[in-house]
């Protein structure tokens, strides 16, 4: 009689990864089960720091739920005060200013350059280079002095109202942005791309790993660089137009590769066609109110409405059903990283960690907007 | 007789002083030149240029509670941060700062600060596996594959030059290449042979790729890549117990550059054959450290397997091809 084969003792061990951890970015947790240093599994685990932001919509007016919408994605918060304020001006049938829309436009492109700027510094700095991060946040900070000077606050913004803008910009803005775009254009190409994209190291990191295939996109439902860096052209601005962005002349930057290459290209190319899309509105700026005449208590009647826009790292949708109140009865808010970051566990087996860490940094995860 | 006794404690207070100011102050130089690099300051606020703050570093790392944690191997993990250290001081007695500046003329000292440098890899080896964190032992063992990986090519190339000055002695290696610069080992014009000239640069780039590896340097510092292991093998390692690593980590360092400066920058001779003295080594091996501090904030940091195929697949390839054709051209010409 043969005995059967006595195996091993598992060779797997389990590495909590976070949620204190340096290439977590946040409160994230990831049970992976390791083998040596290929990942067998990878599980996030969420939760650290849910807000209930849901929840807070429900109990408040539609105003005081305003402020909430920068605390999720702090870092492109204008997009989600954008995405909230369009759901409830939907609800209520608002009529936004041609000149609010246009300032929306500017700030939120200006918010998406800082965005992927920060993401820029804090990818490679996962990748091991400390340097490009501090040079993407000399240019950043030119972007928050900017916010801040027409918002007020330079993270957590606040700025849009329903039917406009809190505040009209000036020439001072104006001014700054144009030259801020000047300084950006002259660095891009010598302190980002020489010193980083066209990097032997970055590029034998990046190039053919980490592959996100379409199928796993639609399956998880990504969308925004992730998508577009698999080769899928969806970008909200243009499949499902909303503002004035119909009247901009600018392009998707699309990559088939669906390696973090592709995905980092992919917000590099954004960084230039926010830029155009910026320079286009402030040349065609009109004149006029930047608010509309709108109630002090708004009571939208009893509907069901959805806004969505294009956020820094995809589409992030509002869901607002009114019961004829003076706040949402639901807001079912959809945030593009929590898409993003399902399908890690799928893509992550079987890679090495090292590379692992680098997908996660490629999927650009700002944790409290994925626990909300 | 009298000097007999005194050499040694003279050169033991001063190879100890000369360790202890590089590992304090190139903490410094290091967060200067990075401060630089990034179009930032640096340290400024205690002493002028921040002069002081390696000492107040080191007050605050002396006064801080050495933690052992729950369930480490506990003599294990107090030796090996004392273990990381002197190897690194020890291989120093048998560098030749200058003519007659070395502590202890060795016949074999090549030899032994290899030894030596194998043993700072068993501390981190030690460290982190006695530290008993999942990331700590990740670290050693890529550590080790690491050092193992870029000692045989590093070795090779040394072998060369062994095979071209004939010696193993590092003052003899040094005075060998007395004269300018067309003298010294990294372009052997003179007294060579055209191709060895050529050969040699080679074996000087594969040598200080490796002296960065070995160093557990950016961007090869894959034993503490605080990004994939938080600190590596030093993450449960706090007060001077992380503060030891560190000075031993900026010791292999200037070791790293010294053994580079006397193997191919012809040691303490000025380049045009004029002046010679222990002040063009010292010259010579700051230019080193900060081609290495450069390096650091320069570059990203590669992958553990592409770190390995580098040096299985490239350097020891190369560095073979390179020992095999210098023995020829000694024996041809």
């Amino acid at each position: 009689m043969t005995v059967p084969i006595q195996c091993g003792p598992d060779e797997t061990f389990v590495l909590n990864l976070g949620p204190q951890h340096p290439a977590t970015h946040g409160v994230l947790r990831v049970k992976l089960t390791m083998d040596g240093e290929y990942v067998v599994k990878a599980e996030p685990v969420l939760g650290y720091i849910h807000r209930m932001h849901e929840k807070m919509a429900e109990a408040g007016t539609f105003a005081q739920f305003m402020p909430n919408t920068g605390r999720m994605d702090y870092l492109s918060a204008l997009s989600y005060n954008q995405g909230y304020v369009m759901a409830v001006e939907r609800a209520a049938g608002i009529e936004v200013p041609e000149r609010a829309e246009y300032i929306r436009t500017i700030t939120v492109e200006l918010n998406r350059i800082s965005s992927h700027l920060l993401w820029f510094g804090a990818f490679v700095l996962d990748l091991g280079g400390f340097t490009p991060l501090l040079y993407a946040f000399d240019d950043r900070e030119k972007i928050l002095d900017l916010l801040e000077h027409v918002t007020g606050s330079r993270l957590t913004y606040c700025y849009y109202r329903f039917g406009g803008v809190y505040n009209d910009i000036d020439d001072e803005f104006i001014t700054g942005t144009s030259d801020f775009i000047k300084r950006l254009r002259s660095r891009l190409p010598s302190l980002y791309h020489d010193l980083v994209t066209g990097n032997i190291i970055l590029i034998k990191r990046l190039k053919d790993i980490g592959f996100i295939t379409q199928e796993v996109c639609r399956k998880y439902g990504a969308t925004g660089p992730v998508a577009r860096g698999s080769g899928i052209n969806y970008d909200i601005r243009k499949n499902e137009p909303y503002s004035v962005y119909p009247e901009f002349n600018f392009d998707i930057p699309v990559y088939s590769e669906c390696d973090s290459m592709a995905r980092y290209m992919v917000r590099m190319d954004e960084i230039e066609q926010s830029m155009r899309i910026i320079e286009q509105a402030l040349d065609k700026l009109p004149d006029g109110p930047v608010m509309a005449k709108v109630p002090k208590a708004l009571k939208p009647a009893a509907g069901d409405c959805y806004a969505a826009v294009e956020a820094a790292r995809g589409s992030f949708g509002c869901r607002l059903v009114c019961d004829g109140g003076k706040g949402p009865y639901r807001l079912k808010l959809r945030s593009p990283t929590y898409s993003n970051l399902s399908l890690f566990g799928e893509v992550a087996e079987g890679m090495l960690l090292a590379d692992a860490l680098a997908l996660m940094g490629s999927l650009d995860l700002v944790i409290p907007e994925i626990d909300r | 007789m009298d000097t007999s006794i005194w050499r040694p404690i003279l050169y033991l207070i001063g190879i100890m002083a000369f360790a202890g100011i590089n590992a304090a102050y190139l903490g410094w130089c290091e967060r200067k030149g990075a401060g630089h690099i990034q179009r930032r300051i640096g340290p400024k606020e205690v002493g002028p240029f921040g002069l002081l703050q390696p000492l107040a570093d080191g007050l605050k790392l002396m006064s801080k509670q050495l933690i052992v944690p729950q369930g480490v191997d506990d003599i294990i993990f107090r030796v090996a941060p004392i273990l990381a250290m002197i190897p690194a001081i020890t291989s120093m007695v048998a560098i030749p700062f200058s003519a007659n500046i070395q502590a202890r003329p060795i016949e074999l000292s090549v030899l032994l600060i290899f030894a030596l440098a194998s043993i700072a890899m068993i501390a981190i080896l030690l460290g982190g596996w006695a530290s008993g964190n999942k990331y700590a032992i990740i670290s050693a063992a890529r550590s080790v594959s690491q050092n193992v990986a870029y000692e045989i090519p590093m070795l090779i190339t040394v072998i060369t030059i062994v095979m071209l000055t004939g010696s193993m002695n590092l003052e003899e290696i040094a005075m060998k290449q007395q004269g300018g610069f067309w003298n010294w080992n990294i372009f052997p014009i003179v007294g060579h042979s055209i191709a060895q000239a050529i050969i040699m640069p080679v074996s000087f780039i594969i040598f200080f790729i490796c002296s960065v590896a070995e160093t557990n340097r950016a961007p090869f510092d894959m034993a503490e890549a605080e990004s994939e292991l938080v600190a590596g093998f030093m993450t449960e390692y706090g007060s001077m117990g992380f503060g030891l690593f560190m000075m031993g980590e900026y010791l292999n360092i200037v070791v790293g550059a010294c053994l580079t400066t006397v193997l191919f920058l012809g040691g303490w001779h000025g380049p045009f054959g004029l002046t010679s003295g222990v002040l063009w080594f010292i010259i010579k091996i700051y230019i080193l450290i900060f081609l290495f501090i450069l390096i650091r904030w320069t570059y990203p940091r590669t992958q553990i397997y592409k770190l390995l195929n580098l040096s299985w697949k490239v350097l020891i390839p190369i560095s073979l091809a390179n020992l095999l054709l210098t023995a020829f051209f000694i024996k041809v010409f």
